[in-house]
């Protein structure tokens, strides 16, 4: 299988293949360099002219992306590290996010804008970086109306669900991917050996005009799992390595719930294996305070009352990311976090 | 509604007179009307009046063509109304009405119709013309984009990554700079270092000066400047010195009133070119103008409120 990397650069050149308004904006990326994490690699030489290489200025290539959507392109940004979305923030919230709902009010379909602008950039840490490249902010963007906020994992087709966003989309949105997603490999679903995976691609809630999956994972052949794991990225390899200890370690089965779609939130898939479980982990790089775990159990306790018998979430401590190896393998969770918090919360009752 | 393309060729300098005068006339009392009316409570949140620069936007939009973009700040009617904007929409939009440009949901400083865009972030919307700029030249177009900034916003960090990116990649684009010497309540000497052609000169962008109310003065300047976007391809600056009659908002002016009264005197853009058409002309163009913005005010007035149901 490919990696994740792969994928995602396959879905790249397929949009600018199939679509001639699509053209690529980012730093440093032209080749043969391709972009910080290469992702971008390749498309410089294969399409001239359409992947812009930028100045260091994100708001206002950001800020280029949005006018270039209003006016018919489908611009797809980079922004090379996704600590640095803070600087395109207004041209995010208080100016793309903004702009369909604020113009469209009583239009006509045919004097509406639509602003179809895709925004790439890797999150997360765990290589080092430090307290400015390594973080997970998606959290500050999350809720926030008009925009949408998607997340890719190893599991189906990454590249597919960066192609549709891409092609599909009529509204701004933030892609992100998690550095170490990078170089994972893209897990089969179809043809898993340990999981038994599902997919749900329905449309019961709010959707960007295309299916953000999510995956329902189990152990293959393991008995009805007691507990839901959520997690999204990166994060949701980590529990599915602490999915499969679980059960061969510990006997412990749980299910994991692995979305795409971050916002709008999309809960009945998880809702409904909830009612299966009754216990809830939602598992974020991420800081825990005020964060994407806090509002998934916010939801799910409102969606279930009493039939939630435990919640809990487990996230980053509420610290900046340390450059020290081991300082930060202590501030991010970690699979033996979430063994052991799945241990607590299966065995004390 | 909007100009035609060959202005100077279509029509008589008297005709061009005359429609400038009453597109400038159409800006003054739509404004007025606004001030008169607010403390009666029938619009909602704040707005900021162009009363005194009216000058600029005809001057400048009177050459844009149906396929051309402007992108305009929160001192947006004057610009909207001198596209071709509607007046009676702008007024619902004040008033929240589903007849509003934006069915209420934007009010004064957020209006789009047709290629017109306003936004309420100080210099935030430079970049998107920008974008929009090179999204037309990619087409093919040979489309001018125009983007206006006060003097205030010049302080913004994001506007300099537009400057440098429209000549970077040569974006057919005007930037107006409306320098009304203030920004709210702070002077521009308070809030400028340097000068303001020399941050265009800075990225070689070719920009012109001009210090008058003058319709007249803009107007050719204007064409002139819009004509090497289209031509060449490329960015160009205006620099307009000019002079906000009005409060920021409302009744929130700190300068004397003795310096308004001056300026109002000497650098009215009405009564600079009210000289030019005669006394009959000027009358008839006035009591149009009149009835037709009272008009506009009655019915926006009528309309009923957007409704909660369209959110
Ligand atoms: C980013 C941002 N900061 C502050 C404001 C509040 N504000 C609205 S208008 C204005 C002054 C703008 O001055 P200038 O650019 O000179 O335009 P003018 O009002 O003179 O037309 C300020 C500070 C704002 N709208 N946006
Ligand atoms: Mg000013």
């Amino acid at each position: 299988m490919p990696t994740v990397l792969d994928s995602l650069n396959t879905a790249l050149r397929q949009a600018l293949t199939q679509d001639e308004r699509v053209l690529i904006l980012g730093e440093d990326l032209l080749d043969p360099y391709g972009g910080a994490f290469k992702v971008t690699r390749g498309l410089s030489d294969a399409f001239p002219g359409r992947v812009l290489t930028t100045p260091i200025s994100e708001a206002g290539f950001t800020g280029l992306a949005i006018g270039m959507a209003l006016r018919g392109l489908r611009p797809v940004v980079e922004i090379m590290f996704g600590d640095f979305l803070t600087l395109a923030a207004d041209q995010i919230i208080n100016h793309a996010a903004k702009f369909r709902w604020m113009y469209n009010g009583n239009k006509p379909e045919t004097e509406r804008v639509s602003l179809p602008l895709v925004i790439r950039t890797p999150m997360g840490g765990r290589r080092g970086y430090g307290p400015t490249h390594s973080q997970t902010l998606e959290k500050h963007f999350l809720g926030t109306p008009g925009l949408v906020v998607l997340a890719p994992c190893a599991l189906g087709d990454p590249g597919q669900l960066l192609l549709d966003a891409i092609l599909f989309t009529n509204d701004p949105l933030l892609f992100v991917e998690n550095k170490l997603l990078y170089l994972a490999q893209v897990q089969d679903i179809t043809q898993s050996d340990d999981f038994e995976f599902r997919i749900h691609n329905d449309r019961t809630d709010a959707e960007p005009g295309f299916a953000a999956p999510t995956y329902l994972c189990r152990v293959r052949g393991a008995p009805p799992p007691t507990l839901t794991l959520t997690a999204y990225g990166y994060m949701a390899e980590l529990a599915q390595q602490a999915q499969r200890r679980l059960a061969y370690e510990h006997e412990v089965f749980v299910e994991l719930v692995v979305p795409t779609g971050l916002s709008p939130c999309k809960m009945h898939p998880l809702l409904a294996s909830l009612e299966r479980t009754g216990r809830l982990l939602a598992v974020e790089e991420g800081t825990r305070n005020l964060g994407w775990g806090a509002e998934i159990l916010a939801r799910s306790a409102e969606a279930l009352g009493a039939r939630l018998k435990r919640a809990r979430r487990l996230a980053a401590h509420d610290l900046p990311i340390p450059a020290s190896g081991p300082l930060e393998a202590h501030v991010l969770p970690s699979v033996e976090n979430i063994i052991q918090c799945c241990l607590e919360m299966t065995q004390s009752d | 509604m909007l100009p035609q393309k060959n202005l100077w060729a279509m029509k008589t300098m008297q005709q061009i007179e005359a429609e400038l005068y009453r597109a400038m006339f159409r800006i003054r009392r739509f404004e007025e009307t606004v001030l008169d009316n607010f403390p009666k409570g029938v619009f909602f949140g704040t707005t900021h009046t162009y009363l005194g620069q009216e000058a600029n936007a005809v001057g400048v939009l009177h050459h844009m063509n149906q396929d051309e973009v402007v992108f305009s700040n929160h001192r947006c009617h004057g610009h909207f109304l001198a596209y071709g904007g509607d007046a009676r929409a702008l007024f619902a939009e004040l008033m929240g009405k589903a007849s509003g440009v934006c069915g209420g949901r934007g009010g004064s400083q957020h209006l789009h119709w047709r290629n017109f865009y306003s936004n309420g972030v100080q210099g935030g919307i430079v970049p998107i013309a920008v974008g929009a700029a090179l999204a037309e030249k990619r087409k093919g177009a040979r489309a001018a984009t125009v983007a206006f900034l006060g003097d205030g916003t010049l302080g913004e960090g994001v506007v300099y990554e537009a400057l440098n990116l429209a000549a970077l990649w040569q974006a057919p684009i005007l930037f107006v700079v409306e320098n009304n010497h203030i920004a709210q309540t702070t002077p521009v000497e308070l809030a400028l270092a340097g000068g303001i052609s020399a941050r265009f000169a800075a990225f070689d962008i070719p920009a012109r000066e001009l210090d008058t109310s003058d319709v007249m003065e803009i107007l050719p300047a204007a064409g002139a400047l819009l004509e090497q976007v289209r031509t060449q391809s490329a960015p160009r600056a205006l620099i307009l010195h000019t002079w906000r009659f009005g409060p920021h908002s409302k009744g929130d002016d700190t300068r004397p009133a003795e310096t308004i009264a001056r300026l109002r005197q000497s650098r009215d853009p009405l009564t600079l070119h009210a000289a030019r058409l005669s006394p009959a002309e000027k009358e008839a163009i006035e009591a149009q103008v009149e009835d037709e913005i009272q008009r506009a005010y009655q019915q926006a007035f009528a309309d009923p409120y957007s409704s909660i149901a369209d959110l």
